[in-house]
């Protein structure tokens, strides 16, 4: 492509990105009208085609950050980033019914701690299982099954050798991108379609973005609601991977 | 003035995300502690008592509903940016750990929902 022209895509980066997003919504409620006769939602397709966009992306532009690396997407970066998703997350509370959260206050709480500790053991385990048996690296990959923020989180604070933080870190977005397909197709055989079983959901999945998207895909009323339990996921998964449940790991392991 | 909704939206999402780096910061880990969750309790706080003062005309209110109808565009353009190749490029260790606990995880929500609906049934 021609110097300027290139150029003046990337200067106007998050305006081709928004044309861009716009585009892909359009494409996918076709698609899901009628080629899946509506069985998929629109926002289930449009996402599944961000994440292809993000394997091609990767793949061309050989960096971390999918389409974003290819320089006329930069703006993907700074409207996906963390600070718009965020402001955008925290504006759909607008929605949300107090009383229902304080309703489900206690089973928030609850299934924030399973959730945490469940997917730690469980990944620890699986770790033992293909071999490792220092404590670091097992702690490390358990924190990684968290969320790919506790997962480097954890490795940096115990001390942890770069390639298995690196493992933990691609089992966090392998979460990530399954929870985000998964729950539009699981969500009615678990019961996902009350604010009640949201905030359960969220504290269990704790991957913010694997959660906002699936509710978004799934049921866009239930997002607030999800979104704030898995919000103090990677919190509390931060507070006790590398903590208490690094000295259990360490005990176990002697 | 829709620019006073997107005022208060943005108060509310510094508030909190503050709150989640002060709170990060006090108990020595460097990430930030539930700051989007303490925001959106702000904003659900701040929606209730505007509404009942009724100082929150539709104007004011369409700063904050544009945002949360550009929700869904938002994330999509945030699964684009995903890291799909290096999740794939961690081998089977990571796609494992990455799947199974995810599963185990899927199994406990109808569980914990139904422990809500026999706590309800209580008079």
């Amino acid at each position: 492509m021609s110097n300027w022209l290139e150029k003046f895509f990337i200067q106007n980066g998050l305006v081709v990105a928004f044309l861009s997003v716009a585009v892909i919504m359009v494409v996918s409620s076709f698609i899901s009208r009628r080629i899946t006769k509506k069985k998929i939602p629109d926002s289930a397709v449009a996402i599944v085609i961000g994440l292809l966009l993000a394997y091609i992306g990767g793949r061309i532009g050989k960096g971390s950050k999918g389409i974003a690396d290819v320089s006329i997407f930069s703006g993907f970066g700074l409207m996906g980033g963390a600070m718009l998703r965020d402001f955008a997350v925290v504006s759909t509370a607008m929605g949300a019914s107090f009383d229902e959260i304080r309703k489900s206050g206690l089973i928030g709480l609850l299934s924030l701690f399973i959730g945490v500790v469940g997917t730690f053991v469980v990944g620890a385990v699986l770790a033992v299982t293909f071999g490792y048996t220092d404590a670091k690296s097992i702690t490390t990959i358990g924190a990684g099954a968290c969320t790919f923020i506790v997962g480097p989180i954890t490795g940096a604070a115990i001390g942890a050798e770069s390639h298995i933080i690196a493992i933990s870190i691609a089992a966090g977005v392998v979460k990530s991108i399954l929870v985000t397909i998964a729950t539009p197709a699981m969500a009615r055989s678990i019961g996902l379609n009350n604010p009640q079983a949201a905030m359960a959901y969220g504290g269990l999945m704790g991957t913010t973005s694997g959660v906002t998207a699936g509710l978004a895909a799934t049921d866009p009323r239930l997002v607030p609601y999800g979104a704030m339990t898995a919000t103090f996921y990677t919190g509390l998964g931060c507070l006790l991977c590398p903590s208490v449940l690094y000295y259990l790991v360490t005990l176990v392991m002697q | 003035m829709t620019i006073y909704g997107l005022g208060i939206l943005s108060a509310c999402f510094l508030a909190g995300q503050l709150f989640g780096e002060i709170l990060g910061r006090l108990i020595g880990i460097d990430a930030n502690i539930g700051g989007v969750g303490f925001a959106m309790i702000l904003l659900i706080v701040a929606n209730d008592k505007l509404i009942r003062k009724d100082l929150l005309p539709p104007a004011t209110q369409q700063g904050i509903l544009f945002w949360s109808a550009m929700y869904i565009p938002v994330i999509v353009a945030m699964s684009a940016t995903q890291n799909v190749v290096g999740a794939f490029s961690g081998g089977l260790m990571a796609v494992v750990a990455g799947i199974i606990p995810t599963a185990a995880m899927f199994f406990l929500i109808p569980v914990l929902s139904r422990i809500r609906q026999s706590k309800d049934k209580k008079p």
